[in-house]
């Protein structure tokens, strides 16, 4: 590696456009909002730069603040069943054959490169009142009455009429949404933590009496937890940032924080007030990755 | 190592095991095999004969596509690895590094749900047989390859096993390391009575620690026996070879009655010995059995050859020597250096001598 | 194809992947990861206005797609759009890379974390930090095509050349310096080694930034939403519009065509990717 004074017009000739692009259209933009985030609104667009914390106060309120805790809740929960789900499914996918393991990794992240926007839509075919899930479960309420009153039970009304679960529309649904959404970004860090390391722990544990399960618990999880809270804290970001899925799959009363900035600036027109909301969301953001940073320092135990 | 009373009764019975991987790719091939209590067994073998395998089918993580595998009359066939009592040393010793050593050792325990006060004093137990009494709030991490080691040893004699298992155990150590290790070894084992199998491919070690050993090659035992037996009474060719070194000169043998054969070799001539290899064989003799002489002998009881030095490496108390007898491969002789007056003692190439060896030290080696 | 032969072998304890309840697991876990998408794509031939039930087979909501003025402008301006940003960010990337690679420099780890902020921070806050940016500076709006999708193609640049810039620099890494050294030795200048060596090194690495980054422009909706208007809108801004109406089996055919593309790209990718990778570690 070259000190950069060794070839300094390459070195500039390098380093000045994408720098300029970042400072410009990045560091700029986010500026101007920190900025907003200290004004207050004097008029229906006119804003002052008057250097309080009026906004930050209000971000903080107990309304708002709710939307917050319930952003955080709802991206926890979505971890969570990630967690469990992906779990089970990148311990399969590490012990399977290599060529075998290779076409599950790629099917796992096939869907992650289909459009956001549309694989959040296609739930909506299917939690409906007249989706998938609903319709498949009539299907399944009626015959099964309609057996029942075939052996003289019940007279088709047993179990039905059926009434439709709602199932869209509400905070069910954006978790639901979420964790639809954001399980193979979960799936691919486990199984890389599981991959690293070394099998002999596990046929020592076994060897020495303990079952699977007290196996997976006192062994695996300890030494792979590194790479597991990476993959929580890569899941928990995007979650808690979420525009979109809360956006079509919830309710008047599933909001979350992206989903209020947004309407700051494209409704209600509060500028300032949307400003300081976002600056809170990164906040929020970089705490959780230093999180992650301090959680990976012990990253490499028990590696082969 | 033989002078221990052994008892008769095989704790470890395995009987037509074999195990194939994938079809058709067999790692072991139809074993049978008896250990016997208290002993100290060794599987010894080149790379890929299966040793490695076999030991796995013992501690249950691979399964045997046939046979089956009785340990102290139970049949092993549908007991998991964690209900046998086998317990392993792994090659990497696969000490838990998110553990100190005193929970290390202590985990078996625990899974067998002893009480605190029963795991504590087993604990120090196990630490002071193997010397590392002082260091049990130590992390892994903080110890050496030896020091693991004997974590790894301690967590596994800790649970009184019936059979302790040992893949390699001496291979990622240092020389001086290892020969302490030896020793270290053989009075341990003799100290907890329990019977050891260790995997190895090192000839030299199976041949100082273990009571009896099997030979395997490609799958299959070539040889069982004690290692003065090995040595001395080589089955076939391949047991020859593998331990220690010998020279092996080839001919044809036809059965001579009274259990001898008469062997044809190019430059021996014709000699009758005892032995039951017929056709073609190899007439085999260990270097150290070798002799060399000016004058040429005449005891009907020996071999003798004119041979002419070749290459020499001088070890101080013997010396290698190669000799051209005329048969393509020279001959290796190791002559100790039974005399203190150099001139006698030194070969130089292209001086000729009368090599020879005894009948008796021969051997005819079949395939 | 082998890819179902039983498994003779008898199951050893480690052997997770042969248990029936794992593999159930990932079954299902993969029928309901594809079961949606899957739905989506097959009533796309729905012969129904209201798509609730399937009551036929047919293409005519592809046709009326495809005859969709208002769908079809919005996917030329989505491409167009990807276009210029899979070019700027592949340079903007390719030189990025090439300078943390190769120099040193006071505050090269502030510089690197700069770098990757655009990657960590929530789509949401770029999006208003972008309108309210494009907003103030007075921006001019009501240009002509295709000056007016400007606006977007800039921010779409921001986002997406940091990305580039990773898989563009994981190539480099691979890189012999002594083939620059030679180069010079043989009296090469700066720009000819960087054109003549190091460039034809990185071109897998281009070309997978390059195809990461068409992606990333062409699926983008929050950033876009935000800095978009009605003159200016992306394929995935109608599209959205068009959902929030109401759920027809013309959007599931405008979707299954955006899966088509966004799946010949990725496959194209991978593709590329993979020869990356082979290369770097034969070179």
């Amino acid at each position: 590696m070259d000190n950069w004074k060794t070839s300094a017009r390459a070195f500039w000739a390098a380093f000045a456009p994408p720098t300029f692009w970042l400072v410009a259209f990045f560091i700029i933009p986010l500026s101007l909002i920190w900025l907003y985030s200290f004004s207050s609104k004097t008029g229906i667009i006119d804003t002052t730069l008057d250097w309080n914390l009026n906004q930050y106060a209000r971000a903080l309120e107990p309304l708002y603040l709710g939307i917050f805790w319930k952003s955080i809740w709802m991206a926890a929960a979505t971890t969570f069943i990630s967690l469990v789900v992906a779990f089970p499914v990148a311990i399969a996918i590490v012990f399977a054959k290599p060529n075998v393991r290779m076409w599950l990794l790629l099917l796992i992240i096939l869907p992650f490169w289909t459009n956001l926007l549309i694989r959040t839509y296609a739930l909506i075919a299917v939690l409906r009142t007249n989706g998938f899930i609903n319709n498949g479960l009539e299907w399944l309420v009626v015959h099964a009455d309609w057996l029942l009153s075939f052996v003289g039970l019940g007279d088709n009304t047993l179990i039905g009429p059926f009434s439709p679960l709602h199932l869209l529309y509400n905070n069910t649904a954006v978790v639901f949404g979420l964790v639809y959404v954001h399980l193979p970004f979960m799936v691919l860090p486990l199984y890389a933590a599981l991959d690293r390391l070394d099998r002999s722990y596990l046929e020592a544990s076994l060897d020495l009496g303990a079952g699977h399960f007290r196996t997976f618990f006192s062994v695996v999880v300890p030494l792979a937890l590194p790479g597991i809270a990476s993959g929580v804290i890569i899941t928990f970001i995007p979650a808690m940032g979420s525009y979109l899925t809360p956006d079509l799959l919830g309710g008047t009363d599933s909001q979350m924080i992206a989903n209020v900035i947004g309407n700051q600036f494209k409704g209600a027109n509060n500028w300032p007030f949307g400003a300081a909301l976002s600056f809170l969301l990164m906040y929020a953001t970089f705490f959780a990755l230093a999180i992650r940073a301090f959680l990976m320092r012990k990253d490499g135990r028990g590696t082969k | 190592m033989a002078d221990q009373t052994l008892s008769d009764t095989p704790i470890i019975q395995i009987k037509n095991v074999s195990k194939i991987f994938g079809g058709n790719v067999k790692a072991v091939d139809n074993v049978d095999l008896e250990v016997r209590r208290g002993e100290f067994f060794a599987l010894l073998g080149p790379s890929g004969c299966g040793k490695t395998t076999l030991l796995r089918m013992l501690a249950g993580f691979e399964v045997p596509t046939h046979g089956s595998i009785i340990v102290d009359g139970q049949e092993m066939s549908n007991v998991p690895p964690n209900k046998r009592p086998i317990n392993m040393v792994f090659q990497s010793y696969a000490v838990f590094p998110h553990m100190s050593v005193e929970q290390n050792v202590a985990y078996g325990l625990k899974m067998d749900r002893r009480p605190a006060k029963e795991i504590k004093e087993r604990v120090a137990e196990a630490l002071d047989l193997v010397k590392l009494g002082h260091l049990g709030k130590r992390m892994p991490d903080e110890m050496s390859g030896g020091q693991r080691q004997r974590v790894a040893l301690a967590r596994a004699l800790v649970k009184r096993p019936k059979v302790l298992l040992l893949d390699e155990p001496l291979s990622a150590l240092d020389a001086k390391l290892r020969e302490a290790m030896q020793l270290e070894l053989v009075r341990l084992q003799k100290t907890v009575g329990i019977t050891f199998v260790i995997v190895t491919h090192d000839q030299s070690e199976a041949l100082s620690m273990a009571n009896r050993i099997a030979v395997m090659n490609t799958g299959t035992v070539q040889q069982v026996a004690p290692p003065t037996t090995l040595y001395e009474m080589p089955k076939n060719r391949f047991v020859a070879d593998f331990i220690g070194k010998i020279n092996m000169i080839e001919g044809e043998a036809t059965d001579a009655g009274n259990g001898e054969v008469r062997v044809k070799t190019g430059s021996l001539g014709e000699i009758t010995l005892k032995g039951t290899a017929t056709g073609k064989v190899a007439l085999a003799v260990r270097p150290e059995k070798i002799f060399v002489d000016e004058k040429q002998p005449t005891d009907p009881s020996l071999i003798y050859v004119k041979g002419k030095v070749g290459e020499v490496a001088y070890f101080g108390s013997y010396s290698n020597v190669f000799f051209d007898i005329g048969t393509g491969t020279p001959l290796q002789a190791d002559i100790s250096n039974v005399s203190s007056d150099i001139e006698e003692f030194t070969f130089k190439t292209g001086e000729e001598y009368w090599v020879y060896w005894r009948k008796a030290d021969t051997l005819v080696l079949g395939d | 194809m082998r890819l179902f032969k039983r498994n003779p072998d008898p199951m050893g304890p480690l052997d997770y992947s042969r248990r029936f309840w794992l593999r159930a697991t990932v079954a299902v876990t993969l029928f309901f990861l594809y079961a949606p998408i899957i739905g989506l794509i097959v009533f796309s031939f729905n012969n129904s206005r209201r798509n609730i039930v399937w009551r036929g087979f047919t293409t005519d909501y592809y046709v009326k797609l495809f005859n969709n003025e208002s769908l079809m402008l919005a996917f030329g301006n989505s491409l167009t759009i990807a276009v210029f940003c899979t070019i700027f960010s592949t340079i903007l990337g390719a030189l990025t890379a090439y300078v943390l690679w190769r120099f040193r420099f006071r505050g090269k780890a502030i510089y690197e974390g700069a770098m990757a902020l655009p990657i960590v921070i929530p789509e949401i806050c770029m999006g208003v930090a972008m309108m309210v940016f494009f907003a103030r500076i007075g921006w001019p709006t009501g240009l002509p095509w295709p000056f007016n999708l400007s606006a977007i193609t800039i921010a779409h640049i921001a986002f997406s050349f940091p990305f580039a810039a990773i898989v563009i620099r994981a190539r480099l890494e691979s890189f012999n310096p002594e083939l620059a050294e030679c180069a010079r030795d043989l009296g090469a200048s700066e720009f000819q080694v960087f054109r003549d060596v190091v460039v034809p090194h990185m071109k897998p690495g281009l070309i997978a930034g390059a195809l990461l980054a068409f992606t990333l422009s062409l699926d983008d909706f929050v950033i876009t939403f935000f800095t978009s208007g009605p003159e200016t809108v992306t394929f995935p801004v109608k599209i959205y519009s068009m959902v929030r109406f109401s759920v027809t089996p013309e959007v599931n055919a405008a979707s299954t065509v955006l899966i088509l593309v966004t799946l010949v790209v990725t496959a194209f990718a991978l593709r590329m990717q993979n020869r990356n990778n082979m290369l770097s570690n034969a070179a």
